[in-house]
């Protein structure tokens, strides 16, 4: 399986994403530079957490008006896998690929340290090794994690169950608690928390293994179903 | 204010203006003799900082010359960007300490966000990648709503420039004392990890080749910074404003990358940051180091602003540009490459034979000047030295004593100290993590991070003590220097080197300038004991405000190596049953601690004693035990003394306690800050053979699991705590403060 | 040349952790009048004129000034003056 980290100015997650999946789970991956890409060629498509563009005007903002948005909405729209951590989720979110949005933290603060979250939907392509209910440990690191939406969407999100991962101690205000979401497709999924921090027990959790490893497995079965 | 270019050079030398940029009478006249005539403005300006304390070290200088520096791994000393440690398999450590003292005291967030921005330019211009920042912080009192306002402004300005161009920041330490109260002390630390042949220097090598400028496009910012940084911080510093750079982390992001990339290139022959003193030192120096000289057209220099003159071009300390040094005819392909990540490189000189720095401006030559006379010639001034009168009353009266009626409420007090207490509102703050290389987070003896590829981490701590160093210079020098070194051994590593951080206050005082003098042989000494040489620095001066000098405080940055994953030590007890163990017998010494703070609220009598034989042999003696699996945590004993440092071994929400008996002076044993004293957890079946590796150690009791600390001295139980209610008061105090209304 | 002052601000109703912050602090300072505070940012843009200018505008703004699930925003066409 062929994954793409796409990197964008301003992407600082960009070697951590690679180095989880090329160097821990041994896929193939590349590091894909945001002008230069073809994106048909690869298999699931990360976009790392940073702060793209600065995080000038709002976070994600102005990497989701680039070009490679539109390659990434097309290959999200196949069904490919499509994971956006931290500054990838804000991207995702204010390119409307995911619904709602980031707002600064309750405490106005940035904050990094490990937090527990709940596996809300182990249904999903991302997170179909975990046990439903699971506590995982996944580090956070940012100053715009609150995630807003209206009642409305919140509403939606539940009713098709949309959404993956909880805090356990809610750290920056989210509605419902809410750390990661997928897209009503289901191969979308946007979060907060840096699953690709977690894939060493020497640097304090390995609980982000199973994200990766889940979505081989998904891409192994579907492709062994498909050929 | 000085605003245009087109003062007459004799009205210069009438009027004394030069006074006004920093130069002395003296020193001006020196430059008449160099140049055989008068300077124009802009040289003026361009001698004025070239030869500020900054650029020059002009009064440091011979002090530093007293340090070690040379090692059997050094690589690189201090003279360029950063110094440079070989760690085996074709790589190297590249670090170096800076501060940003009178910008952060002027505009907190800003001066604090540039000071990183500019220590992680002098890493990667060296073709390292950053890989880990600590900082050194230290302010007043928590207490008044201007040094809450400081301390809040300074750690967000940290954590903005930090977070987004993505360098973790892995450690530190924050001190409070009055004397820092007009004028904080914000010092950042880089250090970088590079390969043996990609590494840079700051040389304009090669007739001919071209001399191109890249990043961010100059404005006006932070004119005259360099002797800004070089002044005291009178009433009116807020009157500065405009001194105050701003920094642009995305830049420096896109521009570390791109560096990064160039450093490929057999095209690049040399590359600096432009950082104190903008264009003007970059420039110069290259070319000095290389033999050379260099002309620049101004008119090619990109720019952020109209109408900008010579001098302002020359002295502006616009962040995030880089000045590189590229062979002639393949300056495309390094453009190239700036151009992929959006950033602007042009020719705007070139490397000529002449040794003279020239530039020119619309056709016209706005400065001439043998560039020599701008890095090497500088002055160098042999300060006059004097005992300071404190001193000598304190060695001669000796240490009052410091009387504790209720030693647990004591322990409590001490835990709230802000010096002592927890500075998790700081670190997490901080991207501690981003590169995923950090084993052990802040809040430790040292910061831990592994290479990646190798079997290999490194340990690094920032360290001083500047009450003990203002007790006694000399003592507390050397006690700087170890108990750095007591961080990196405790975390498991072997001490490398140090980068120092020279921070004190007026040096045309006789006793300041004594402070610096001793502190730098107490720190010279302890190198060599150590075997730990000084690599690179930073000094600055004229920290005072109100013609109050801060209290010294060289500020010690050192970076170890674990040979091993396996040896790295965490600070906290592990596991229940484990036998804790004392290295070092404990004086009643009480000069210059937290207990007599606390008590008396002021410094006064003798600073601890050292010996640096025992210090040396106890450190060897403790990393041997380590490599040799028979240590479970290791953590040094620091400011509140035995019981503090006992407290925070159980500080980690384990659920962990201890049982600890002693004998003796109960204030003593549970609050002297005697030095080169450890705790160190065993597990029961390694006693003997650790006591047969550590001469010293003294099992003093076991760690337990019922979540109780418990002191037993001289058969009375003097402490019963639970873990978790001294653990809260330590962790909520900083916050607590600084909600608290002044 | 035209001057466009582009103003964004959170929706009503979108909790703002910053302008409450800003808000107790005026009330710290003695400043008891203020009942609420609310922070936007302002975008000053020098545009071309052209005939569909307003509409362009607001493009922009729906497009990238500003996030419609959070913020809305008003902005005014003033003549742009020469330096």
């Amino acid at each position: 399986m062929k994954f793409a980290v796409v990197v964008f100015p301003g992407s600082n997650c960009d070697r951590d994403m690679y180095h989880a999946v090329k160097e821990v789970l041994k896929e193939d991956a590349d590091l894909v530079w945001y002008q230069s890409a073809n994106l048909e060629d690869y298999d699931a498509i990360l976009l790392p957490g940073g702060f793209s563009y600065g995080d000038y005007l709002r976070s994600g903002a102005v990497a989701a008006t680039s070009e490679i948005m539109q390659q990434i909405k097309a290959q999200a729209a196949k069904g490919k896998p499509v994971l956006g951590v931290c500054n990838g989720f804000q991207i995702l979110l204010e390119a409307g690929l995911l619904p709602g949005a980031m707002q600064r933290n309750k405490n106005l603060s940035f904050m990094c340290h490990q937090e527990p979250l709940v596996v809300e939907n182990n249904e999903t392509l991302f997170t179909s090794i975990y046990d439903q209910g699971e506590v995982v440990n996944f580090p956070i690191a940012h100053g715009e994690g609150n995630y807003f939406c209206d009642e409305q969407t919140l509403e939606t999100l539940k009713a098709n169950k949309q959404i993956v991962f909880t805090y356990k101690n809610n750290p920056n205000g989210s509605v419902a608690d809410i750390a990661g979401i997928r897209n009503e497709e289901g191969n979308v999924l946007g979060m907060m928390p840096h699953p690709e921090r977690a894939v060493e027990a020497l640097l304090g959790s390995a609980d982000g293994v199973k994200l990766f490893q889940s979505i081989v497995k998904n891409w192994r079965e579907s492709y062994v179903a498909n050929a | 204010m000085l605003q245009t270019h087109d003062i007459h050079p004799e009205q210069i030398e009438r009027d004394k203006l030069y006074q006004e940029m920093g130069l002395s009478d003296k020193e001006y006249d020196l430059v008449k003799d160099i140049l055989k005539r008068r300077p124009n403005f802009t040289e003026t300006g361009i001698f004025s900082v070239m030869w500020s304390e900054h650029c020059s070290y002009k009064t440091s200088k011979p002090l530093l010359k007293k340090f070690p520096v040379k090692g059997p791994h050094v690589i690189q000393g201090p003279g360029e960007g950063a110094g440079i440690i070989d760690i085996g398999d074709n790589q190297a450590v590249v670090f170096k300490i800076e501060s940003h003292n009178h910008p952060s005291a002027v505009e907190p967030y800003q001066g604090a966000a540039t000071g990183v921005g500019g220590i992680i330019r002098d890493v990667f211009s060296m073709g390292a990648r950053p890989i880990a920042l600590m900082n050194s912080l230290r302010f007043g009192n928590l207490t008044t709503d201007r040094v809450k306002y400081l301390f809040t402004e300074v750690v967000n300005g940290i954590a903005g420039y930090g977070n987004c161009v993505g360098v973790p920041t892995v450690g530190g330490e924050v001190q409070f004392d009055e004397s820092y109260e007009g004028n904080p002390l914000v010092n950042a630390m880089c250090v970088g990890l590079i390969n043996h042949d990609e590494i840079q220097k700051g040389i304009a090598a090669g007739i001919g080749n071209t001399v191109l400028y890249a990043g961010a496009p100059t404005g006006r910012d932070g004119i005259h910074g360099a002797t800004f940084a070089s002044d005291d911080l009178g009433e009116d510093a807020a009157k500065d404003r405009p001194a105050v750079q701003v920094g642009d982390p995305f830049m420096e992001k896109l521009l570390i990358e791109a560096c990064l990339e160039v450093i490929h290139s057999d095209a690049l022959v040399g590359m600096q940051d432009m950082g104190a003193a903008g264009l003007t030192s970059s420039a110069s120096e290259m070319a000095s180091k290389a033999g050379t000289g260099m002309e620049m057209n101004l008119d090619n220099v990109p720019q952020r602003e109209q109408n900008m003159n010579a001098y302002e071009m020359m002295l502006s300390e616009s962040q995030e540009r880089m000045l590189m040094v590229v062979k002639k005819g393949r300056e495309q392909e390094i453009i190239d490459v700036f151009e992929k990540y959006g950033l602007q490189a042009v020719a705007v000189g070139e490397v000529v034979e002449e040794k003279v720095f020239r530039i020119k401006q619309h056709g016209e030559v706005m400065a001439d000047i043998p560039v020599d006379a701008l890095a090497d010639e500088a002055p160098v001034y042999h300060m006059p030295s004097e005992v300071a009168d404190y001193y000598k009353e304190f060695q001669n009266s000796g240490t009052p004593e410091v009387v504790v009626e209720d030693h647990a409420e004591m322990l409590k007090k001490l835990l709230q100290q802000p010096t002592i207490a927890s500075k998790e509102w700081v670190y997490d703050q901080y991207d501690s993590m981003v590169q995923t290389n950090t084993v052990v987070t802040p809040g430790s003896d040292s910061a831990v991070v592994r290479i990646k590829g190798t079997n290999k981490a490194l340990a690094i701590t920032t360290d001083c003590n500047s009450r003990y160093i203002y007790l006694d210079p000399e003592v507390g020098g050397k006690i700087a220097v170890a108990e750095a070194a007591r961080n990196i051994v405790c975390s498991g590593a072997r001490p490398l080197g140090l980068t120092d951080g020279l921070n004190f206050g007026n040096p045309t005082n006789p006793q300041t300038f004594w402070q610096m003098e001793k502190s730098v042989d107490g720190m010279s000494e302890a190198c060599t004991a150590l075997s730990t040489p000084v690599i690179s620095g930073n000094v600055s001066l004229y920290n005072q405000s109100q013609g109050k000098s801060i209290f010294p405080t060289p500020i010690v940055g050192m970076v170890g190596l674990h040979e091993s994953l396996e040896h790295i030590t965490p600070s906290h007890f592990q596991a229940a049953g484990d036998a804790i163990y004392v290295i070092g017998e404990t004086a009643p010494e009480f000069g210059g601690s937290e207990l007599q703070n606390v008590v008396h609220d002021k410094y006064e009598g003798k600073a601890p004693e050292i010996d640096l034989d025992v210090e040396a042999k106890r450190q060897q003696q403790i990393l041997q035990a380590i490599k040799a699996g028979l240590v479970e945590s290791a953590h040094d004993v620091a400011e509140g003394g035995l019981s503090v440092a006992l407290a925070e071994s159980v500080f980690n929400g384990a659920g962990l306690g201890l049982d600890a008996t002693f004998s003796g002076d109960v204030t003593a044993i549970l609050f002297s800050e005697t030095q080169s004293r450890f705790i160190i957890s065993v597990k029961k079946e390694n006693r003997a053979q650790f006591e047969k590796i550590v001469e010293d150690a003294k099992q003093v009791g076991v760690v337990t699991a019922d979540a109780t600390f418990r002191i037993e001295i001289n058969d009375a139980q003097v402490i019963e705590e639970k873990v978790e209610e001294l653990h809260q008061l330590w962790k909520g105090a900083i916050p607590c403060l600084l909600k608290s209304k002044a | 040349m035209k001057n466009v002052i582009v103003n964004v601000t959170l929706k009503s109703g979108v909790l703002d952790p910053q302008g409450k912050a800003i808000q107790e602090s005026l009330n710290s300072l003695g400043y008891k009048e203020v009942q609420q505070a609310r922070v936007g940012k302002s975008i000053n843009l020098q545009v071309e004129e052209g005939s569909n200018l307003e509409e362009r505008v607001r493009e922009m703004c729906d497009k990238l000034l500003a996030n419609p699930v959070i913020e809305e925003y008003s902005f005014v066409v003033e003549e742009a003056v020469r330096s």
